[in-house]
């Protein structure tokens, strides 16, 4: 009886606590889904030739992410175990053909620029592996922030990705043509010709980008693989 | 914690009554929208094969405007009591040649809605993936490419997908279809990327993606023979003489040269 009454007097933990904090913080950097846990790199690779379809993918995903994080963990101890990563899949699932339903609706451009890819969300590790590993033991609330953090780790690492690959592979940035604008046309200018780098509009352009901010990033936080 | 077999088969079925009616749901509560949005693409992509869209166009209204759109069967006849626009390009395909309607839009003067400035064709085929489509304008001397436009369901990006790009599509303007003779030999796209000016009849490639553009080769190459009875009509239509020779016959006569009628139609579009 004495203990409850302790229990109850100890103060609720603040809604932007520390603890909290450092859960939307941590994926973005020290715990990144892509350039830390390596996952998600399928849609990060396919999707990421120019700056507009990286931002609604990344957008879609991170509604995913959380609206999935967030039933599962309110659901989390209803769920029987056997049969837990079904419901997980089905969830997503279900979620991820709302959200392509609200895009064919809404964004038919962009839909048809991620095809596939939108779909392709359900088997994205990042959606499972964060069910699985966080929502089905934590409560609702942190697990719509982890969701949330690790859906804008997500978005920010194929943003980047993106960014450079349309800039390099295309000479635009959402669209709008930088190098043209600047005066450097791809047929050149007073000598000074900017040629598109087919390289980064290929899959392997991906990899490479990735592969140095994964070592930028390294360097930075003195991360080693054990 | 333990779970009876009993629970676990209830708890899979009310997920899937839950989860199923909320997909129904988004499925019924956004079709019409849907269908909207599907509609306007078309639309958007007929017109984008004869002009370009500055922001904010309404796309609806310069379509009903420019667009007048009838059905042919494969002899060229007119079919009447079909909407072009309704004409479903793939389920068509599925059918024999013979059998299929095949729509027409013709993209008419702002000024005289009389006078056709482009035939605009649809296409259809097979890239390397899945099925690709797209409209082909032809200016009114049925010989010159004044534009077109591809689409795809499922091209690879960066690769064949590079089909739905302007860049590529425009490397079809102003190419043609018959050669000096009259004989109908299609334009065709090259194997790898040269970026050399080429003759009449070709269009440089895109390296890596050489089944899609054999597929579009294919998706052209058939869909204007499927239109000729259709063509040939208009021609000899325009080339009867007329009761009263009107002031422009050198537009509509025929000219396989295409030098004049090229002329007044790249004028009209640049206003």
């Amino acid at each position: 009886m004495a203990e409850t009454t302790i229990a109850k007097v100890k103060p609720s933990e603040p809604l932007l606590s520390k603890r909290r904090k450092a859960l939307v913080n941590d994926p973005l950097n020290s715990n990144n889904p892509i350039t830390i846990q390596v996952l998600g790199i399928c849609s990060a690779l396919a999707v990421t030739t120019k700056m507009e379809p990286t931002f609604v993918m990344a957008i879609a995903v991170t509604v995913v992410l959380t609206a999935s994080n967030f039933i599962i963990s309110v659901i989390r101890n209803l769920i029987p175990t056997r049969i837990r990563i079904i419901v997980q899949l089905a969830v997503i699932a279900t979620l991820v053909a709302v959200v392509d339903q609200v895009l064919k609706a809404y964004f038919y451009d962009v839909s048809k620029l991620l095809s596939v890819f939108v779909g392709l969300i359900i088997t994205n590790c990042i959606v499972m592996g964060r069910l699985e590993a966080y929502a089905m033991g934590n409560k609702p609330y942190d697990s719509v922030l982890d969701g949330l953090g690790n859906g804008l780790g997500y978005a920010w690492i194929i943003l980047t990705v993106a960014f450079f690959r349309e800039l390099f592979g295309s000479g635009a940035v959402f669209g709008f043509k930088v190098f043209e604008a600047i005066g450097i046309s791809q047929t050149g200018w007073t000598g000074a010709a900017f040629p598109t780098n087919g390289l980064m509009t290929s899959p392997v352009g991906a990899f490479i980008i990735l592969g140095i901010i994964i070592w930028v990033q390294r360097y930075f936080n003195k991360y080693t693989e054990h | 914690m333990k779970q009876s077999n009993s629970y676990i088969i209830g708890f899979a079925i009310a997920c899937t009554v839950v989860l199923g009616a909320m997909l129904s749901l988004a499925a019924v509560g956004l079709r019409e929208r849907q269908a909207e949005a599907r509609d306007l693409d078309t639309k958007k992509q007929i017109l984008g094969a004869v002009m370009t869209f500055k922001e904010g166009d309404d796309i609806k209204a310069i379509y009903a405007k420019r667009i007048k759109s009838l059905v042919v069967d494969a002899n060229g006849d007119e079919k009447q009591g079909v909407i072009a626009e309704k004409v479903d390009i793939g389920k068509n395909y599925k059918l024999s040649p013979e059998a299929r309607e095949y729509p027409v839009f013709q993209f008419v003067s702002e000024s005289n809605p009389n006078e056709v400035e482009a035939y605009i064709l649809p296409i259809y085929g097979n890239g390397l993936w899945d099925r690709i489509w797209g409209y082909l304008a032809l200016s009114p001397d049925l010989n010159t490419i004044k534009g077109i436009v591809f689409d795809h369901k499922a091209e690879t990006p960066g690769l064949g997908a590079r089909i739905a790009d302007k860049e590529i599509q425009e490397r079809y303007v102003n190419k043609k279809l018959y050669d000096k003779s009259g004989n109908f030999v299609s334009v065709t796209m090259l194997k790898s990327e040269i970026g050399n000016t080429l003759d009449d009849h070709k269009v440089d490639g895109m390296s890596g993606a050489t089944m899609t553009a054999n597929g579009v080769n294919r998706m052209i190459q058939n869909y204007v023979s499927y239109y000729q009875p259709y063509l040939n009509k208009i021609r000899a239509k325009a080339n009867t003489p007329k009761e009263v020779p009107s002031m422009d016959s050198e537009k509509i006569n025929i000219d396989t040269t295409g030098v004049v009628v090229d002329t007044t139609v790249t004028n009209k579009t640049s206003e």
